[in-house]
């Protein structure tokens, strides 16, 4: 039989031939026609949102067109590539977004086991404690971000206004340097803790309750069973939160953009804030096309980790 | 078999039947733990009770310094404000009813679009299938602000900026990776016996697939259906840069733009806010059996 749709092949779990076929057509065929029918719009609709327009941005990366300029746009080759490359400013913005990424995610790390940890050891109020601790992941980054704005506010914001109560000096949380990636992190941890939270949760819940009493039985230490049996456990399923959290902060723009818009001076603009800048107030589509394009690379790889670490524990 | 909060519940105690730890009394541990849950808990939540409260005082208990955490005048008026302006509907609520058409078309074409595709993900030997499914997961991680770029330039050779229906295109593709990988999981949990069943009997696979499978797999569309409304609902950045005047734009940027001006009605800003939030809240709740795979994008099921 010819095949001539490469998409698929049939089904091996067919129990077809103990019926005779429809007449007419073998469902075979049918089968293969169907899961055609039925996967292709889905592929076509992200070729053409996001496949086609990521290719573009390539061919772009190598002119130094610009959305308003407009006129035709000239091949440089890899010219973009490399000033980007070697450019200071792209630096300073990746190193902002190493620390940002780093410390928001161990930050969120810690504190999500340590409340997933103390929630998994109480008997009562569990779903209320988990449901109430779930509030802040569940809010748009739009709302999160004005209402730490406000919360954080130098003038009237509740946060100084607890400090000063508490005979503390005054902070200017979000225009300093300093305290202004250190606030994008708190607020990012307060946003995304219950992620780790969650994810956690479900891996201590589904340790099996006999590895602990086998351990209480050799009165095993309490930190030798964490070690020995909560921690090898949970790993697996913590190491995909924390690696879908440290893509998700990569790529993390909304809360830059609301709470501080990348200042005081560029002390919190992360690389995709700078992208933003270069692309839509820069004007410069060609460069901000190839910024893009090694950003989308850093993503791959780390996509790359996740799926390969998501596979293994599917395959466990 | 999705971990979820309801059985993290059920489930007994970790512990029940070890003997109390030795260094601390049983008992004193187990307060220390309690106060320090309840300590962390008051500091999740204090944000969003803050926003609350903000969205009820008046506004000049909202810039009380020191801060009034108790004794304010109560009011509804920035909640009237987020509905109604002077003579007529306020440009807030406009964005809102675009987000419930944006957010709600975007949901029901990436189900209808999704929802097949996984059954067919999860029925048929199709070629190269993982290499299929982590292809269209990675889409989904692509940082938005790169792919706004191309997409923006495509939208105005096409003419789609500034209207519902570049959203509602581009809010579709960025739900229909999660809806396949969310719906995949639920699909594999009927046995395709049922379809075998049903074929047996003289039913086409379609036929098998509408008639038998479909209906078992409402309860996961409808949870699957409800991320995708949360996610659209949330999302900020194709909004900000692809739609910009009142009549089309989202709720997001459009609260977002209440902090544009030189003074800030923070009030105001605290009532869109809980405004906008609330279905959310409502909606996430109501999911709350699948949010460990809903909010991985259906990648992380046990």
């Amino acid at each position: 039989m010819s095949d001539p749709v490469p998409l698929t092949t049939d089904h091996p779990g067919q129990v077809a031939s103990a019926t005779p076929p429809a007449p007419g057509r073998s469902r075979r065929l049918s089968d293969r026609g169907l899961a055609v029918a039925f996967i292709s719009p889905a592929l076509l609709l992200l070729l053409a949102m996001s496949v086609f327009p990521l290719l573009w941005a390539l061919y772009l990366s190598f002119t130094d067109y610009s959305a308003t300029r407009g006129g035709p746009a000239h091949f440089v080759w890899f010219e973009n590539y490399t000033a980007i490359l070697t450019s200071a400013q792209v630096h300073l913005r990746a190193l902002t977004t190493l620390i940002y990424v780093v410390g928001a995610v161990a930050l969120q790390t810690v504190l999500g086991f340590a409340i997933a940890y103390l929630i998994s050891r109480r008997t009562h109020g569990r779903g209320l404690l988990t449901t109430l601790f779930l509030v802040p992941m569940m809010l748009s980054q739009v709302v999160v971000g004005l209402f730490w704005k406000f919360m954080l506010d130098a003038q009237f914001g509740v946060i100084n206004s607890m400090l000063g109560s508490l005979g503390l000096g005054q902070v200017e949380w979000l225009t300093r340097q300093r305290t202004a990636l250190i606030s994008l992190i708190v607020v990012d941890t307060w946003q995304w803790t219950p992620f780790i939270m969650l994810i956690a949760l479900a891996g201590l819940t589904a340790v099996p309750k006999y590895l602990y009493e086998a351990a209480s039985i050799d009165r095993a230490s309490e930190w030798f069973r964490f070690r020995t049996i909560t921690l090898p456990l949970v790993w697996p399923l913590l190491l995909i939160a924390v690696l879908f959290r440290a893509i998700e902060a990569f790529r993390l723009f909304d809360l830059v953009y609301i709470l501080t818009s990348g200042g005081p001076g560029v002390s919190t603009e992360t690389l995709s804030f700078h992208v933003y800048k270069v692309a839509f107030l820069g004007f410069n589509t060609g460069t901000a096309s190839a910024y893009g394009i090694l950003m989308v690379l850093v993503v791959i790889v780390l996509t790359q980790l996740y799926l390969r670490y998501l596979n293994k524990l599917k395959e466990d | 078999m999705g971990v979820s909060v309801d059985e993290a519940v059920s489930t007994g105690p970790v512990r029940d039947h070890t003997p109390p730890a030795r260094r601390f009394g049983g008992r004193g541990r187990s307060v220390l733990e309690i106060a320090l849950l309840t300590v962390l808990a008051v500091v999740m939540l204090f944000p969003v009770l803050w926003m609350i409260e903000t969205s009820i005082k008046e506004n000049r208990d909202v810039y009380a310094i020191p801060a009034k955490f108790f004794d304010f005048t109560v009011t509804l008026d920035h909640f009237k404000d987020v509905f109604v302006a002077s003579g007529g509907r306020s440009a807030l609520s406009v964005s809102f009813l675009n987000s419930v058409v944006v957010a709600g078309v975007s949901t029901v074409l990436a189900t209808v679009l999704g929802v097949p595709a996984a059954w067919a993900y999860s029925r048929f030997a199709v070629k190269a299938k993982k290499d299929q499914l982590f292809f269209i997961l990675s889409t989904r991680f692509m940082p938005p602000v790169v792919v706004v770029i191309p997409i923006f330039l495509m939208y105005r050779q096409f003419g789609l900026i500034d209207t519902k229906l570049g959203l509602i295109l581009i809010y579709t593709a960025f739900n229909v990776p999660f809806t396949i990988w969310m719906m995949k999981g639920f699909v594999d949990e009927v046995p395709a016996e049922y379809e075998d069943a049903a074929m047996l009997d003289g039913y086409t696979r379609l036929q098998a697939f509408w008639r038998f499978t479909l209906p078992l797999l409402l309860p996961g569309i409808a949870a699957t259906a409800v991320f995708a409304l949360i996610f659209s609902w949330n999302e900020f950045v194709f909004a900000i840069f692809l739609t910009s005047s009142d009549d089309v734009r989202t709720a997001p940027p459009a609260i977002a733009g209440l902090i544009g001006g030189t003074t800030v009605d923070w009030g105001l800003v605290a009532a869109a806010s809980v405004v906008f939030a609330l279905p959310v809240l409502v909606f996430a709740y109501l999911v709350r059996k699948h949010l460990v795979a809903g909010v991985t994008l259906g990648a992380v099921r046990r």
